[in-house]
């Protein structure tokens, strides 16, 4: 899932300047994330409300990323995006993106910033697990992502940081190649860690994979 | 190789190799290098300068080994894989050896966000062993990562590695170092060694897989100036591990710099006598004055074979 964190009041604020402001939620991410589904959308209607913000109106996108899903939806929404100055998208960097391809009148404010591709461990709770590299290799490392989860993106790691199972960068961090190695122990498959990971093809990340 | 390194004679020597590192300036004045490079001259084989080391902006490795250069001495190079992609890794590497360089010591970094740009973007296009084995294709087969051929000048290099056989897991650390070997080093400078307990199982476990034979080990020393850093290197700094001991050692000393002195001396008498350690890398923070008193006292000068 696309893991995103609502902007501070404060920042939404400065972008919105003034408004009305149009709101944007979504069925999906967002609204798992507790960031833009229907109850996070209604609270920040209130929040702007508060801030003499005037709020022509609000839809919960179905989900956001979806092009033609958009374009019906907020076509039924038509009156109250006329007469908004911004629109505000509880959504992630996607759907900002394509709301601003549907809606042309206004002014397009992201209202969260798009994290990661994560887990969900327990509500609130929220863990990097891929970084959409093109070219998934996890089947090497006992189905754990060294790319996404180590720091330096080791794959012939661990490096000489790690101590008691923590990452060097923080405690809070688990090194994932200290997983790695437990999990691949347990298995007894430690062998695999003693080949040379060549250098991953990059290529496969960026310009190969821009449309499909 | 086309001629050796001085650094590289010592080792194919057999004879006990000294290396040591000079920490470059926050700037661009080269006298800090000079200056100490003046004090250390005749007192190591070869001397490292770091590469931005805990992702603090200093002058470059590379640029520092050219003062070294210009003042005759043999310099060891370090590149960190945290701030350049492979590119410019594998330019870095020519651009080096075409001014002279001859060692270089290659590592992945430490992490960016221990720095004083703790937001810039961390590169780790390759890491530490992916970038050795690149480095040797080139010096040995003549060609680049791509697999396209190198035109004009394999470089010559004496290639590095560190190793840290203190960190976790454990059971893993000769593996990685077997793994480093394999890629291509030629010589290890390990992390600092404090506990010589563990010191000690990881280098049997290295000599019963014969590595000390593929590869030549030099142990860390790094002099403890204060109890203050003691204990900054103890809690604070990942990888390391000072022992009880060596602690307590510290918190009782009258003199801290003169039990930190006696420490290090400890250290390397103790080192020399394991086998399949072919030499020691001093580590002096901000302390790189003292390192010709822990050359002469532990019998390690005149640096016999060096040719300066």
């Amino acid at each position: 899932m696309i893991i995103t964190r609502q902007k501070n009041l404060e920042d939404i604020l400065c972008s919105i300047e003034k408004g009305p402001v149009f709101l944007v939620g979504c069925s999906e991410c967002a609204t798992l994330c507790h960031t833009g589904g229907e109850e996070e959308v209604l609270d920040m209607k209130k929040a702007l409300e508060k801030k003499n913000i005037t709020v022509s109106g609000w839809v919960i996108l179905d989900p956001a990323c979806h092009f033609l899903n958009d374009k019906r939806l907020l076509k039924s929404h038509k009156d109250e995006i006329s007469k908004a100055k911004k629109i505000l998208v509880l959504a992630c960097g996607n759907g900002v993106q394509t709301v601003s391809e549907i809606i042309e009148s206004a002014d397009i404010i992201p209202g969260t910033d798009t994290l990661f591709l994560g887990e969900i461990k327990r509500l609130g709770d929220f863990e990097k697990r891929c970084s959409l590299c093109g070219d998934c290799i996890q089947d090497l490392f006992g189905a754990l992502c060294p790319i996404a989860r180590c720091p330096k993106e080791m794959l012939n790691g661990p490096c000489g940081g790690a101590i008691d199972g923590k990452c060097e960068i923080s405690t809070d961090l688990e090194c994932i190649w200290d997983v790695i190695y437990k999990r691949l122990k347990e298995k007894g498959q430690l062998e695999r860690l003693k080949e040379i990971k060549k250098p991953k093809d990059w290529s496969k990340s960026t310009e190969m994979r821009r449309i499909l | 190789m086309n001629s050796l390194s001085n650094l590289q004679k010592v080792l194919a020597e057999g004879k006990f190799a000294v290396t040591a590192e000079i920490g470059p300036p926050k700037g661009s004045d080269p006298n800090k290098i000079i200056d100490k490079a003046d004090v250390l001259k005749g007192y190591a084989d070869a001397f490292n300068i770091t590469d931005n080391q805990t992702a603090v902006v200093r002058l470059s490795s590379m640029g520092g080994c050219f003062i070294l250069l210009k003042m005759e001495l043999e310099p060891i190079m370090q590149i960190s894989c945290r701030d350049r992609n492979r590119i410019a890794l594998q330019s870095d590497v020519l651009g080096a050896c075409a001014n002279g360089v001859r060692n270089i010591l290659f590592i992945t970094g430490d992490h960016q966000s221990f720095g004083n740009h703790p937001d810039a973007k961390g590169v780790y296009d390759l890491d530490s062993i992916q970038l050795i084995s690149i480095v040797k294709d080139m010096r040995d087969s003549g060609i680049f990562q791509s697999g396209d051929k190198i035109l004009s000048g394999n470089p010559d290099v004496f290639i590095g590695a560190a190793a840290n056989p203190f960190a976790d897991p454990f059971e893993f650390r000769v593996d990685r170092l077997e793994k480093k070997i394999k890629a291509g080093s030629d010589f290890i400078q390990t992390q600092s060694v404090f506990n010589l307990d563990k010191f000690n199982a990881w280098m049997d476990e290295v000599c019963s897989r014969n590595l000390d034979k593929k590869v030549h080990i030099l142990a860390g020393i790094t002099p403890l100036k204060s109890l203050k850093m003691t204990e900054r290197m103890k809690f604070f700094v990942p990888g390391v591990d000072i022992p009880n001991d060596v602690y307590d050692r510290m918190k009782k000393a009258g003199d801290p710099k003169k039990e930190g002195f006696s420490i290090a001396c400890d250290l390397i008498n103790a080192v020399k006598k394991i086998k399949g350690v072919h030499g020691i890398h001093i580590t002096a923070l901000f302390w790189e004055d003292i390192i010709p008193n822990l050359v002469k006292d532990t019998d390690l000068y005149p640096r016999s074979n060096s040719v300066y």
